[in-house]
């Protein structure tokens, strides 16, 4: 088990390192880098100064050293516009994105995997047909356009929910979030589902999949020979089977799901790190979007580390190889 | 009497087309599918025909028809069938214009990110080796990272227009294209007549064009049809948020956008419309596309 | 004798396919009595394990039990609610399948497996149902059951799954199991051993057994009555000695010709001619006639089930003559 974590965790630092570079030359190579990090409207001397400060009279391996110091130190420059140092800025969004991705993903599960299962199980059932019907329409629609129609019927028209901000938090055990105060969740209901839409329709392809295919399997046939009622073999034996992929992709989809509420945030006014790049982008505040980009690697990079942990603890057959290899 | 002659008759002439056509047309939902993006294309391509009016001619336009409901009359004599937007533009005749402009971006990007990601899945197969492994890995990391994040970073690198808002498509889909031939063609590459096309003498050329590529064909098309509709969505998006495609041109996003102040008030027909077309053409096309997945896959096949 | 535990009347299982019925069983009538192996013998196809799983209740869509009787403790099974049947299967008739790789739900515990069986049947606490669980493992010479409880399956060779498989037909001392070619995926020794244990088993508790093989030197081995099945109905049956040494039915005598033994060394093993017919396309009459050397035109009738001494019975219009009518 620790070595595969062990393993595991090398790997994931060999991929930060080659995001590092990527993004080093990214940032250094194709763009300027005074211009990412100096305000347009500074002068000549500020400019020398900063060329100075930045080490860009150095060779480019020192240069890409001092870009990986100051991102381990994360000191990536202040923004133009707020005027704090750019990662701190992210990382006091980032609460209302995690708050958003995860609502969104729970929401896609608690939602998507029964009736994924149910379209599984009686595959030919008009309740199944009209899933299905429902999940394809679901990948079809665009999230911006949903979103929009979301506001018009339930904040225009029907004036149930507040169609922008993210409304009165609470902190609980430690942790601030809208979840736990009725305006909090009201503000988030419509985000939330906004950001799910996709994710329902994907975990129910997952999950009529994993049905159908473990229905068939031997093991059904044995447990149900064994007397159990039909309730347990789908509850407990094929659901801990259809459990093992459909974690796997909700944990990697988290990674997508922050990066997808940059399109939810800006529609809902919700003030997490999504609508903040966007802001930056339009405004050129390029600081940010150099510690965006570090940031989200990085977490990208710790997602897919403690997914395949995760899946591995899940599935006693990786688990074991794994550990024997 | 004389039609059951004929219909024994019939398989025997049947080409691969033919049979292609008809296993295609067992789907009635995909005949729908392909019907609406027809008139979706035929809309796209006759725009300037169709429409009422030249949407980006301003002396066309009267500020007087500004947020005209659906139905109401224009001071030009016209009917406003989808209603104006905040500049008394005809919704209907943006709308044919912008799906120009999404179709003209989703195919543009589509033909450039097939053809790199073609030419690096080929050689990734063909050659094998370091350079296999190095296309593959740049392939990995990119596809673990999500379209719209890609196509976040290179939009904030390069600016906007048209142009880069094609490039960064390109750079976001080619990946899919790549693995999918390289994955086709290593099967391909295995098989015999390959083997005897190297015996032959033939060309690296003539084989991997004349006799790799073209098998490689049935998957490819469904992901290009996936990729179509992913890209139209994609430049959907980020032109809504302000960093794909420029004021002068506005795709359906931009008009969607457009329309996103006046929801608020009510006026809900500016984003609406808009939106109805982008979601009618990205659903035929994934119909179209789901169809041919099962036509085109040798699994499926009786 | 004493009164059979399973009569077999008349059974017809058949899936309705989209190319049109395929008759897996199309007829089949046999009986076991208590204590008593039954082999079932046939080529693969012939719709051994179909019968099996028709007296369990385990026939899915497009498959019916389409006519026939199925009398056990007094009841016709095949009449009975899919809730009665569940109280019947695992706790009176127990089934064992052919590969044991695919028989146990690969991501829960053994024990898991084996208690739900008890609990399914028992209003019994965890851990008096853990203790007959380890009780059950012993029995079928698992060593050190009480660790091995707390294994995924995985963890076990084909030959120790196969004995879980046995364990748990063991948990709740049931009147009938039917085997489905349980040993095909074993080596030879392991095979042996299972063999002992479970023809002692039904000796000792009279557990009627049906053991389903193509292989005729299990039945030779094990089985004191043989049914022999091709093309979904029985074409010969009865007392295993009678049968194998003195065949009726022409294509009884063709298996046992070809199977390797000592007493034909140096002559050629033959072979029976052609394959099974495709059950959709059967010929009239005798469905073994373009197989059969002897076939002629009476056998374009359906020939009727003939009665020879002890109680024998085949299906031919030509028995052959070792076996006195
Ligand atoms: N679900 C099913 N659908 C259609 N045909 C089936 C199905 N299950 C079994 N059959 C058919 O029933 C016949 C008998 O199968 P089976 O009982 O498994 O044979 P065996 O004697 O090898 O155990 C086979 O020809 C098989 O094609
Ligand atoms: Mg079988």
């Amino acid at each position: 088990m620790s070595v595969f974590i062990i393993r595991r965790l090398m790997q994931s630092g060999a991929v930060l390192v080659v995001m590092s570079l990527i993004v080093f030359f990214g940032v250094y190579a194709i763009g300027d880098p005074i211009e990412i990090f100096i305000s347009p409207e500074a002068d000549q001397i500020e400019r020398e100064r900063a060329k100075v400060a930045l080490g860009l009279d150095r060779p480019v391996w020192a240069q890409y050293f001092a870009f990986v110091e100051a991102a381990l130190g994360g000191d990536l420059g202040r923004s133009f516009v707020f005027n704090i140092p750019s990662m701190t800025l992210i990382l006091q969004r980032m609460p209302a994105t995690l708050e958003l991705a995860l609502s969104a993903l729970a929401l896609g599960i608690v939602v998507g995997l029964p009736l994924g299962m149910y379209a599984g199980y009686r595959p030919n059932s008009i309740g199944a047909k009209a899933i299905m019907a429902g999940s394809i329409l679901g990948f079809s629609l665009p999230t911006f356009w949903v979103g929009l129609m979301l506001i018009m019927i339930f904040a225009v028209d029907l004036g149930w929910l507040p169609s922008t901000g993210r409304g009165e938090t609470a902190t609980w055990f430690g942790m601030t979030s809208s979840v736990f105060t009725v305006d909090g969740l009201r503000h988030l209901a419509m985000p939330a589902l906004n950001l799910a839409l996709f994710k329902i329709s994907l975990i129910i392809r997952l999950a009529r999949a994993g049905m159908r295919e473990n229905m068939l399997m031997d093991y059904v046939r044995f447990a149900r020979a064994k007397g159990l009622p039909m309730r347990r073999v789908v509850m407990v034996h094929v659901f801990k089977n259809i459990m093992i992929p459909v974690v796997t992709v909700v944990g990697l989809e988290l990674g997508s799901t922050i990066a997808f509420a940059v399109v939810t945030e800006s529609i809902f006014a919700w003030p997490g790190m999504g609508k903040l790049i966007i802001d930056s982008i339009q405004r050129l505040d390029r600081p940010v979007i150099v510690a965006y980009l570090c940031i989200i690697v990085l977490m990208f990079v710790i997602i897919n580390l403690v997914v395949d942990i995760l899946y591995s603890v899940l599935d006693p057959r990786v688990r074991l190889s794994e550990a024997r290899n | 009497m004389a039609g059951t002659t004929q219909s024994h008759s019939a398989p025997a002439v049947e080409t691969p087309l033919r049979r292609f056509c008809r296993d295609f047309a067992e789907s009635r939902i995909a005949l729908l599918g392909l019907a609406m993006f027809a008139i979706v294309l035929g809309a796209a391509l006759f725009a300037p025909l169709l429409s009422p009016q030249n949407p980006y001619d301003l002396n066309q336009l009267d500020i007087m028809d500004g947020r005209q409901p659906p139905m109401t009359m224009s001071m030009g004599g016209f009917t406003f069938w989808l209603g104006s937007d905040d500049q008394g533009r005809d919704m209907l005749s943006a709308i044919f214009h912008g799906l120009r402009t999404s179709l003209g971006v989703g195919a543009m990007s589509a033909i450039g990110a097939l053809a790199l990601g073609a030419a690096a899945g080929l050689v990734a197969a063909y050659f094998g080796g370091r350079i296999e492994t190095l296309i593959m890995r740049i392939v990995d990391i990119q596809l673990s990272f999500p379209s719209i994040l890609v196509a976040l970073i290179l939009l904030a690198v390069l600016g906007q227009g048209t142009w880069k808002i094609v490039v960064a498509l390109i750079c976001v889909q080619w990946a899919y294209y790549a693995r999918t031939v390289r994955g086709a063609a290593l099967v391909e590459r295995r098989k015999e007549y390959v083997e005897a096309a190297r015996c032959l003498g033939l060309g690296h050329r003539r084989i991997v064009f004349g006799h790799i590529l073209p098998n490689c064909m049935p998957p490819l098309i469904v992901v290009v049809t996936v990729q179509v509709a992913h890209a139209i969505a994609l430049e959907a998006t980020l032109s809504f948020l302000g960093i794909g495609l420029p004021i002068t041109e506005p795709s359906l996003g931009l008009l969607i956008a457009n329309g996103f102040e006046y929801l608020l008030s009510g006026k809900y027909w500016i984003s609406f419309f808009p939106g109805v077309a982008l979601l009618t053409t990205i659903v035929s096309i994934n119909l179209v596309g789901d169809q041919l997945r099962d036509v085109l896959n040798p699994r499926l096949q009786k | 004798m004493a009164e059979p535990t399973l009569v077999v009347e008349d059974l017809r299982t058949w899936f309705h396919t989209r190319a049109g019925i395929v008759k897996a069983v199309d007829g089949v009538s046999f009986s076991v009595a208590p204590g008593r192996i039954m082999g079932l013998v046939g080529e693969s196809g012939s719709g051994k394990s179909v019968t099996g799983f028709s007296i369990m209740g385990l026939i899915d869509p497009p498959g019916r039990v389409v006519s026939g009787r199925i009398l056990f403790g007094g009841r016709d099974l095949a009449t009975l609610a899919d809730d009665e049947m569940r109280h019947i299967r695992g706790r009176r008739v127990a089934m064992i399948f052919q590969d044991p790789m695919m028989t146990l739900n690969p991501v829960l515990r053994i024990d898991t497996q084996m208690i739900e069986a008890v609990q399914a049947h028992e209003r019994v606490g965890r851990e008096e149902a853990r203790r007959r669980a380890r009780d059950a493992l012993g029995q079928v010479g698992i060593p050190s059951p009480e660790e091995r409880l707390s294994a995924y399956p995985h963890q076990f060779s084909g030959g120790m799954r196969q004995r879980v498989a046995i364990a748990i037909a063991l948990l709740n001392r049931v009147e009938l199991i039917i085997a489905d070619e349980p040993t095909t995926a074993l080596d030879v020794t392991i095979q042996g051993q299972i063999l002992f244990e479970m023809q002692r088993l039904a000796r000792e508790t009279g557990t009627a057994l049906v053991w389903i093989t193509h292989d005729l030197s299990v039945v030779a081995s094990l089985a004191d009555e043989v049914c022999v099945m091709y093309a979904g109905r029985i074409v010969e049956r009865g007392g295993v000695d009678d049968v194998l040494d003195r065949p009726a039915h022409p294509y009884t005598a063709g298996l046992i010709g070809s199977v390797p033994s000592r007493n034909q060394r140096g002559r050629p093993l033959q072979q029976i001619p052609g394959v099974m017919p495709s059950l959709l396309a059967l010929p009239t009459g005798c469905s073994f006639r373009p197989r059969c050397a002897y076939a002629d035109g009476a056998c374009t009738e359906d020939p009727p089930l003939h009665d020879f001494a002890g109680g024998r019975q085949a299906r031919c219009a030509h028995p052959l003559s070792g076996a006195t009518p």
